[in-house]
């Protein structure tokens, strides 16, 4: 029998498995590097880090809800200079890729940032654009201008690897999606979370602080896996997929509809060994298929 | 420091009291790491609702047994009550910083205990590791009526001093477990350290009440958790110089340095 090979190489990024780390869920790496075997992970995305620290969102910032969780942190995070002096470092003595995920106000923050995270030892870029712009109204992912035009701008300043990750919040991903290809992507991931609300029917409050939050886990991963199906329809470029994944079964989906990896998120709240399972499962999958490599998965639904 | 994520058989769920469960089960790797005041966190469920882990502090370890107590309040806690013995409990932990109650010998305190309705959980394995050292370990215990106070028994067996007091006065004191802490503050006696878990009022009475004694304590806050373990930030709690993690950073904090207002 021929040699199953599950590594795969997402835009030039080159990750011995097709399972990654969803932004947000897995801070610095450092935490989980206490319970797990980080290097498991094709790849770690970090925590979005942004130009200056951000102090985030009011309590309560996090709900459960039916199969799944808001959250509305509001991404806090030390900063880009704590980021290159403090958590990198400590990060770069794992054998694993390292993206950096990045977010700002406006396009020259991302500029900026993209600039300083040059030559540092990261494998790669991802742009969390869900993010209010604050020069235009509505996120800069709700739409294809603002995406194209900021995707561009950091395009042109930096060489490294650069996925776009996409929000849900949107009519038609697929325009969103051919404008960061257009601007010039090397991969785009989907989906960020979807805006959801709770609310408390003694006190009458919403439950999160924020009022609303971002919907995550099981719960949203048809949305999800509808959304990476059309997308990987319309660009050419590696899509990455996650949303609601806690199985193997689940990240199966996610590459049959046209993901080339995937990402887990909540679920490593739930479950933290969920990546070693989840490349055992895949592995029996391809066995029983008769598939030798990832590739031969992604997009094969019927 | 090591975590575990570990699937364990359970020994004993016994109910003891109306609402009250202890769950014991076994774990070498857990029991060797475990220090009062550190907390495990539980899925309740064997499906993906209710999604997220629970909280739940670890009680006592004794050899390599460890014990939980836990107040039903919902659906987790539900969950975790309709387990039985030979089940399986999945546990990630330990987790947080716990008590600091080493500075005690060197600073000749008195430990007081405060704990208020299930806020006695974590205290009681505080209190076996400080029965190993001290013979002045006074614990008071509040709740709102008899059935609610806890382990009185178990704490006057390791030799600790003992008060309770109820809100409907059915059995010690009448009044709140902060009357008791009056009665044992005075001007003179300072040398004393405070460990405290409750409810937010109950803590917050006995910051005003330290702060004019000028008493040092440490207490134990309760956050929602998603991570347990300090990478999602969503536990944060306002504290003097910033933000800080009650899953990582806490759950112990000492008491000057919570924004009370805030909680
Ligand atoms: C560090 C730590 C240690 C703990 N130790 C213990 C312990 O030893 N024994 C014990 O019985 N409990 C303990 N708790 C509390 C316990 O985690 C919660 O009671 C439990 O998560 C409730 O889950 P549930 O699904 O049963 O209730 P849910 O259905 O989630 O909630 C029931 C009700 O409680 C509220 N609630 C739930 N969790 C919290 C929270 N963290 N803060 C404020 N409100 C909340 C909900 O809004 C709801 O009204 C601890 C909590 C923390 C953070
Ligand atoms: C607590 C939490 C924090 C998150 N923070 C970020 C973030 O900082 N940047 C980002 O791009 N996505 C963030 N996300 C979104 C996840 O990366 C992911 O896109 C989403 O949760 C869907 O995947 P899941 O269902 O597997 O969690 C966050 C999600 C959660 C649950
Ligand atoms: S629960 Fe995730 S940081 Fe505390």
């Amino acid at each position: 029998m021929k040699q199953l090979s599950l590594d795969v190489n997402i835009a030039g990024i080159k990750m011995k498995n097709p399972v990654m780390t969803a932004s947000g869920t897995f801070g610095y790496g450092l935490e989980y590097s206490q319970l797990i075997d980080i290097e498991n992970f094709g790849a770690i995305v970090t925590k979005t880090v942004t130009l200056e620290p951000r102090i985030g969102n009011p309590q309560p910032r996090i709900v459960e809800t039916a199969s799944g969780m808001l959250n509305s942190i509001g991404l806090q995070n030390p900063g880009a200079k704590i980021f290159i002096k403090e958590k990198l470092p400590k990060l770069k003595e794992y054998e694993v890729p390292i993206i950096a995920n990045i977010s700002g106000r406006n396009e020259t923050d991302f500029v900026k940032l993209a600039g300083l995270l040059k030559d540092i030892g990261l494998s790669g870029l991802e742009l969390n654009i869900s993010c209010p712009n604050v020069e235009h109204s509505g996120l800069f992912a709700q739409n294809a201008d603002t995406t194209y035009k900021l995707v561009n701008k950091v395009r042109k300043v930096t060489g490294l690897p650069l996925i776009v990750k996409l929000t849900p919040n949107v009519t038609d991903v697929t325009l969103i999606a051919g404008a960061a290809e257009d601007g010039g992507a090397d991969a785009i991931s989907l989906i960020n979370t979807l805006i959801g609300m709770s609310i408390d029917i003694q006190t009458k409050k919403p439950k999160l602080a924020n009022v609303v939050g971002g919907l995550s886990g099981p719960a949203v991963k048809p949305v999800a896996l509808r959304m990476v199906y059309e997308a990987s329809k319309k660009v050419s470029i590696p899509v990455i997929g996650m949303g609601g994944i806690v199985t193997s079964d689940d990240a199966i989906e996610f590459l049959l509809a046209g993901a080339s990896a995937v990402a887990l998120g909540t679920v490593n709240f739930v479950n933290p060994n969920t990546c070693c399972e989840i490349i055992d499962g895949i592995k029996i999958y391809m066995r029983d298929n008769k598939f030798n490599k990832i590739s031969d998965i992604t997009g094969r639904v019927k | 420091m090591k975590i575990f994520s570990v699937k364990k058989e359970i020994i004993e769920n016994k109910k003891i009291s109306a609402g009250c469960y202890r769950i014991t089960f076994e774990s070498r790797k857990i029991a060797c790491m475990a220090k009062p005041g550190q907390f495990l966190h539980i899925k309740c469920s064997d499906t993906y609702d209710p999604l997220l882990r629970r909280p739940i502090s670890i009680h006592s370890v004794e050899n390599n047994v460890i014990e939980i107590l836990y107040k039903v309040v919902g659906r987790g806690t539900g969950l975790l009550s309709e387990k039985s013995c030979g089940d399986s409990i999945d546990v990630m932990g330990p987790l947080g910083n716990g008590f600091d109650y080493q500075s005690l010998v060197t600073c000749h305190l008195s430990p007081i205990l405060v704990g208020g309705g299930i806020g006695i959980a974590p205290l009681y394995f505080l209190a076996r590791k400080l029965v190993e050292k001290y013979s002045n370990v006074t614990v008071l215990i509040g709740a709102d009526a008899k059935h609610n106070i806890l382990c009185v028994d178990k704490l006057k067996k390791l030799g600790c001093r003992v008060k309770v007091s109820t809100n409907d006065g059915s059995t010690g004191i009448n009044g709140t477990v902060v009357n008791l802490l009056k009665k044992e503050l005075s001007p003179e006696n300072v040398k004393l350290k405070i460990f405290a878990c409750g409810p937010i009022p109950m803590l917050k009475q006995i910051n005003r009440l330290v702060s004019v004694y000028n008493v040092s304590s440490q207490v134990s806050l309760e956050k929602r958790m998603a991570c347990g373990i300090g990478a999602c930030m969503g536990c944060i709690i306002k504290v003097k110089n910033g933000y800080k993690r009650v899953c990582k950073d806490g759950p112990v904090f000492d008491i000057k340095e919570v924004i009370w207002e805030d909680l």
